[in-house]
């Protein structure tokens, strides 16, 4: 957590302030009683009403500067506790911004959401704390105790009985409850769980006619998680009452003791009340204290979350120094490029070469796991090729700084995604300035004129989350829409035409073709109807290139492409 | 995870339990204002209604309920006597102070006699109005006796306060338990419409976030509020008995903290709102941006989503301290106010205790009241706020559980002895929406072992016959029959039983592969689903995994290809051996050489059994007896190959533009 630390620094005036008017705070609070023994002492028990009013005055001056003065340390902590918070948020930010896909790989798109927001929440919240109750509490029962020791050193003796006891309770609950509060969590999300696989299996569950045995497992999950909450909640209507004892019984042994101490004349009544109060005062901040770090080892887990990805380097930088742009336009060449992701046993891609041209249409096939969308992703430079080079506009990809490569290449990746906005702002993602007839001639080619047409509001229609439903078909021809909008000088399309029907693939590529007629196209794709027409089409199994041609060169060819097209056609209709 | 969500549980717990009226003076501090932080509140429409039937929920445990209540009332009656009690310490304690200071053997009067000569009429006013004998100090019998009674108080009030959460313990878990079982089974009654039009998060909200909300409440508010209701009766009681001049001051300053409170919560409250409502957005961008990364790079758009970023952050950093901040002035300005209560009783209570109308040990015990006083009072109106959005909670489940249910089963449903997988529309109509014709006056005979290809562009509501077949919705109008006997007729699960379904989106549920494949029969042996396993082409697959048979399918079963999944589903199938099948051939991103197995087990698995396929492949639709084509969720042609092809209609158009240019090219 220490490493976070550095993000307090910039506000390091403000702390200093703030940890000065909590002291303050805590001095005035521990003042009050003292003024309240003199109140008695030499104003009630001696019917001096004069005294009373003055020291009362005294004490509602106290009262005011006390209330001032924690407003404004509340007003300074919470300042800088949010600040903290938005500054580390957005370093981490930042720093996912500058990972390539493989730190992202490594950690998980879920895992840096969570640690970008819910992290960064409970990090902030422990500053929150800190800079208030954690330095008051202590201040507040080390105070205390000076005080209660100015008033009468013997009695004080009975905090070495009260604290240890007060620890001993709160110390037992916490460790039977924390175990139980994680078995709570665990079993509502059993519950979570079941309920969420009724959801989305129940035509499965009914066409199986399993609803019974689904109800059982609900059963179970309820009982079970029954049965622990109860416990938890039984523990607390066990340790709030026994936290009252303590503190009420700790009030009758005060007096009991006290008036012997008084009787004896080394005490005042008053002071026996001002005792009392700096007792009460003692007890509550060291609960608060307790309560408050137990919070320090959640917060620690998630500083440690946040400092991982922090200090995480990404893997892909810019070139210190950029090769000259070529003259070239639309060349995308591989040479000898082999990629192994770090630590794997086996390559995933090995001495992969072909090059592809401005008017031609490259189509990549193979099985699943045979690299096909790892080798797409050496183009933007998601990944950097282990062995071997690869050229964009005849030059290598690693030294271009990345923008500019960015700028040359339409991407439409296997798991359409879409923005939240309108179906623009979606489409002119890459083209902020393009005009809504460029857009509509995109939808056309992509065959979503039709839909978008249909939509409510049209183009301004919005789309994603809280927007109308659209069907992955929809949203994969939205997605090269933005593409085209785009008017790249490559297009990398990566199986993106697998949740259309062979109808709209077929008029899709048709148009497509017409479309990218200067641009070099990159097609991964499963279906052979796809990129039956593809000038080129390379032939991946394992990550090796075991052939490369057209549709008929390979078919007398290559026996693994022979093998792809024969699962998809019967025989009969090939030959 | 499962961490911060449990320490939040204890964060409430305290919350809650930090407004208990507590001894004495000198409660300085708290976690200020930790009801506001809660995220806010939703309203509820029926608030009156859903109350009485939140209510209704709790008659079986009202004898329970009952006996909290009486435990609770003795309890806060014990804690709220017991200031009282240490006032009388308090005198005697003083009383012995004042008596040791006199001469021992003068009489009280004497020496209030000897006062009065003096001049000092105050002093002597107040000591006659003492019990004290002169030249005695503290009567520590007397002392030890009161101190005894107020150790048992407290110790009783304690006992009562255990007894009462003990109890209420068990009776909200027990009403919460019952409401989940009922969510559940009504979750079983509901039409499959139901499911269709609803999201998934949604409802799963209603059964967890929603019922769990409940559970709080049950457990913590219900007896805060009586315990602070009692409370704040009490009090007073006690206030006035002491001194109605004091009692009085200390009301003023009652309306006057509430409203300053209720003043401060209230904008702290909207701040709080937008908090939640900006961080809301934040989380979403950063969310969007994450999931997107490649996109956002390529399309040059990072500097954008940094600058958004930056802007949202700042907005939540905004809200976040102003709630913070304003929240926090709470207790600071709860503070002054009491203070000047004190001050206040204080001054008029140390002018009666010196002309002897009052003891001391009676103001130390009514400081003790008033501050106990405003807490309660808070309590009650944060309780509200709780209550409101528990409300709401009950709401949309008592919502969910009013829901239509599906028609019941016929009270005789028709059983089929034997089974011949014929299947009959007989002029069936059918619409989602009233004013969206979907099937109109659909007639097909289905003889058994026939299959039924259903083609058509994507999204074409080629799941709507499977839906109608498998009864998850109801024809309009005509029947559907199986060997000549309507479905209606039948009851569903009967009905159900006759239909295997491998469907496109593969349901496994968490458990091993046996138990998924298993799945399709009840009490199925090891053989029988090892021989559905070889016959759906997955043994083989199964047994080069580490645990075979007993490996785990996780929640997003990463370590199960699509492919394998569709395989593990057909396994489903074969083992539940179905006298009619549905089938989704849609098998995209699936490998080739998995493609051929699920084609060849496929093959197999139709067999002799009538079956309705979603097809996707020209062998399959060319040996179809029939084939369905649907376009814009109705069927616009029906027949064979051959005559489909002859009528020239949109068979032959998606024909020719999709399989046999492919045919074609090949060739």
């Amino acid at each position: 957590m220490s490493k976070l630390a550095r993000f307090l620094k910039p506000y390091g005036k403000q702390i200093a302030l703030v940890v000065v008017l909590l002291v303050a705070q805590a001095i005035a609070n521990l003042y009050l009683p003292d003024l309240n023994a003199e109140i008695i002492n030499n104003g009630i028990a001696q019917g001096d009403v004069d005294y009373i009013l003055r020291t009362g005055g005294l004490m509602v001056g106290v009262t005011l500067v006390l209330g001032i003065v924690s407003v404004v340390a509340v007003y300074f902590g919470a300042k800088t506790a949010m600040a903290f918070g938005r500054d580390v948020r957005s370093a981490v930010f930042r720093a996912v911004e500058g990972f390539s896909a493989a730190e992202l790989n490594r950690f998980g798109t879920a895992s840096l959401i969570t640690r970008n927001t819910n992290d960064v929440q409970q990090v902030q919240m422990l500053a929150v704390m800190a800079l208030n109750i954690m330095i008051l509490a202590p201040v507040m029962a080390i105070g205390g105790v000076v005080m209660a020791l100015r008033q009468d050193v013997p009695l004080s003796g009975l905090l070495l009985v009260v604290i240890p006891l007060m620890g001993v309770v709160i110390g037992l609950a916490l460790s039977k409850a924390l175990p139980l509060f994680r078995a709570v969590q665990a079993k509502t999300d059993r519950i979570n769980q079941v309920v969420r696989e009724y959801l989305s299996g129940v035509r499965v569950i009914r066409a199986f006619v399993r609803t019974a045995h689904e109800q059982e497992r609900f059963e179970e999950a309820n009982a079970d998680l029954t049965e622990t909450a109860l416990r938890v909640q039984r523990l607390f209507a066990t340790v709030m009452p026994a936290m009252m004892v303590i503190f009420n019984l700790t009030t009758v042994a005060i007096l009991l003791f006290g008036a012997r101490r008084v009787d004896a004349g080394a005490m005042q009544v008053g002071n026996l009340m001002a005792f009392l109060a700096y007792m009460m005062q003692i007890l509550i901040s060291v609960m608060m204290a307790v309560l408050m770090f137990v919070m320090v080892p959640r917060a620690a887990a998630s500083a440690e979350r946040i400092v991982e990805v922090l200090e995480t380097e990404p893997s892909i930088r810019d070139p210190q120094t950029p090769a000259q742009e070529s003259e070239a336009c639309g060349f995308v060449a591989f040479e000898g490029v082999s990629f192994r992701y770090p630590g794997a046993e086996h390559p995933v891609l090995c001495d992969v070469t072909f090059s592809a041209a401005p008017g031609e249409v490259t189509a990549i096939v193979g099985s699943t796991g045979s690299g096909k969308s790892t080798l797409i992703n050496l183009v933007p430079r998601f990944y950097d090729a282990t062995e071997g080079r690869v050229l964009v506009d005849c030059v290598d990809v690693r030294e271009m700084p990345r923008e500019r490569l960015w700028a040359k290449i339409g991407f439409v990746p296997q798991k359409a995604f879409l923005f939240s906005g309108t179906v623009a702002d979606n489409l002119r993602f890459g083209k902020p300035d393009a005009t809504d007839e460029d857009l509509w001639h995109a939808l056309e080619v992509a065959q979503a004129r039709e839909f978008v047409e249909a939509m409510p509001q049209g183009l301004d229609t919005p789309v994603a989350q809280g927007g109308v439903s659209v069907s992955g078909g929809q949203r994969q021809r939205l997605a090269i829409a933005r593409a085209l909008v785009k008017k790249p000088d490559v297009y990398v399309f990566d199986d993106s035409f697998s949740a259309l029907d062979f109808a709209t693939d077929a008029r899709l590529r048709k148009a497509l073709r017409r479309e990218t007629r200067d641009a070099t196209v990159i097609i991964v794709a499963q279906r052979v109807s796809t990129i039956m027409d593809a000038d080129r089409i390379v032939v991946l199994d394992q990550g090796r290139v075991v052939g490369i041609g057209t549709h008929a060169e390979l078919l007398e060819t290559c026996e693994t492409y022979r093998e792809i097209v024969e699962s998809q056609l019967t025989l009969e209709e090939i030959a | 995870m499962s961490e911060d969500k449990a320490v939040t549980r204890v964060d409430r717990a305290l919350a809650f339990g930090s407004g208990r009226p507590g001894p004495g003076p000198g409660r300085g501090f708290g976690p200020g204002g930790g009801h506001f932080m809660a995220a806010p509140a939703a309203k509820a429409r029926d608030f009156k209604g859903t109350l009485k039937r939140l209510g209704a929920l709790l008659k079986p445990q009202a004898a329970r309920i009952a006996l909290v209540m009486v435990l609770a009332a003795a309890s806060v009656a014990l804690s709220v006597a017991a200031p009282k009690v240490i006032g009388k310490a308090t005198n005697v304690i003083f009383e012995g102070v004042v008596g040791k200071q006199m001469p021992a053997g003068v009489q009280k009067s004497q020496v209030v006699q000897m006062l009065r000569a003096k001049g000092q009429d105050r002093l002597a006013d107040m000591l006659s109005a003492m019990d004290v004998t002169p030249g005695k100090g503290i009567d520590f019998d007397r002392l030890g006796g009161i101190l005894a009674v107020v150790g048992g108080l407290y110790l009783l009030s304690a006992l009562f306060m255990w007894g009462q959460g003990y109890l209420m313990a068990g009776v909200s878990q027990r009403v919460v338990y019952d409401m989940r079982r009922r969510v559940d089974e009504k979750l079983a009654r509901l039409p499959l419409k139901y499911f269709d039009d609803h999201p998934r998060g949604d409802i799963l909200s209603r059964v967890t976030n929603d019922i769990d909300n409940i559970a709080q409440t049950l457990q913590q508010a219900l007896t805060q509020l009586v315990t602070a209701v009692l409370t704040i009766v009490g009090v007073l009681a006690m206030m006035f008995s002491i001194s109605p001049v004091l009692a009085l001051i200390s009301l003023v300053t009652v309306p006057l903290s509430v409203v300053v409170t209720m003043a401060i919560a209230k904008r702290s409250q909207v701040q709080f709102a937008r908090q939640w409502e900006r961080i809301g957005a934040l989380n979403s961008h950063v969310e969007e941006m994450h999931t997107g990364h490649a996109i956002v790079k390529v399309f040059g758009r990072q500097k954008q989503a940094i600058e958004r970023f930056d802007e949202l952050n700042e907005q939540v950093y905004d809200a976040s301290f102003k709630a913070q901040f304003i929240s926090g002035i709470i207790q600071p300005s709860m503070n002054f106010i009491n203070k000047l209560n004190y001050v206040a009783i204080c001054v008029v209570g140390g002018v009666r205790v010196a002309n002897g109308t009052l003891t001391l040990g009676d103001v130390q015990a009514f400081i003790q009241y008033s501050q106990q006083f405003t807490q309660p009072i808070v309590q009650t109106a944060s309780i509200a706020n709780v209550l409101q959005s528990t409300v709401a909670s009950a709401e949309r489940v008592f919502e969910l559980l009013d829901e239509p249910e599906e028609t019941p089963d016929p009270a005789q449903p028709v059983r089929l002895a034997k089974v011949g997988g014929r299947v009959e529309f007989d002029r069936v109509s059918f619409r989602y929406l009233p004013d969206k014709p979907l099937i109109e006056d659909l007639s097909l005979t289905v003889e058994p072992g026939h299959t039924v290809a259903i083609v058509g562009p994507t999204g074409a509501g080629k799941t709507t016959l499977v839906n109608l077949l498998m009864r998850f919705y109801d024809v309009d109008a005509g029947a559907i029959r199986i060997d000549g006997v309507d479905v209606r007729d039948m009851a569903r699960d009967d009905l159900r039983r006759l239909f295997g379904m491998v469907l496109q989106d593969t349901w496994l549920f968490g458990g091993t592969i046996r138990e998924n494949i298993a799945y399709g029969k009840e009490g199925a042996t090891e053989e029988e689903i090892v021989a559905a396993a070889q016959a759906a082409h997955v043994d083989h697959f199964v047994r080069t995994l580490p645990d075979g048979y007993d490996t785990r399918i996780d929640d997003d079963a990463a370590n199960v290809s699509q492919g394998e999944r569709q395989l593990l589903t057909i396994a489903r199938a074969f083992l539940a051996d179905p006298q009619i099948l549905i089938l989704d051939e849609a098998t995209s991103s699936v490998d080739t050489r998995t493609e051929v197995l699920i084609q060849r087990a496929m093959a197999r698995l139709m067999k002799g059994r009538t079956s309705f396929v979603i097809a996707h492949r020209l062998s399959t639709i060319r040996n179809a007896e029939t084939i369905i084509v649907m376009d814009n969720g109705r069927i616009v042609e029906q027949g064979n190959h051959e005559t489909l092809m002859a009528r020239r209609g949109f068979y032959h158009e998606l024909y020719t533009s999709q399989f046999e240019r492919a045919y074609d090219e090949a060739v």
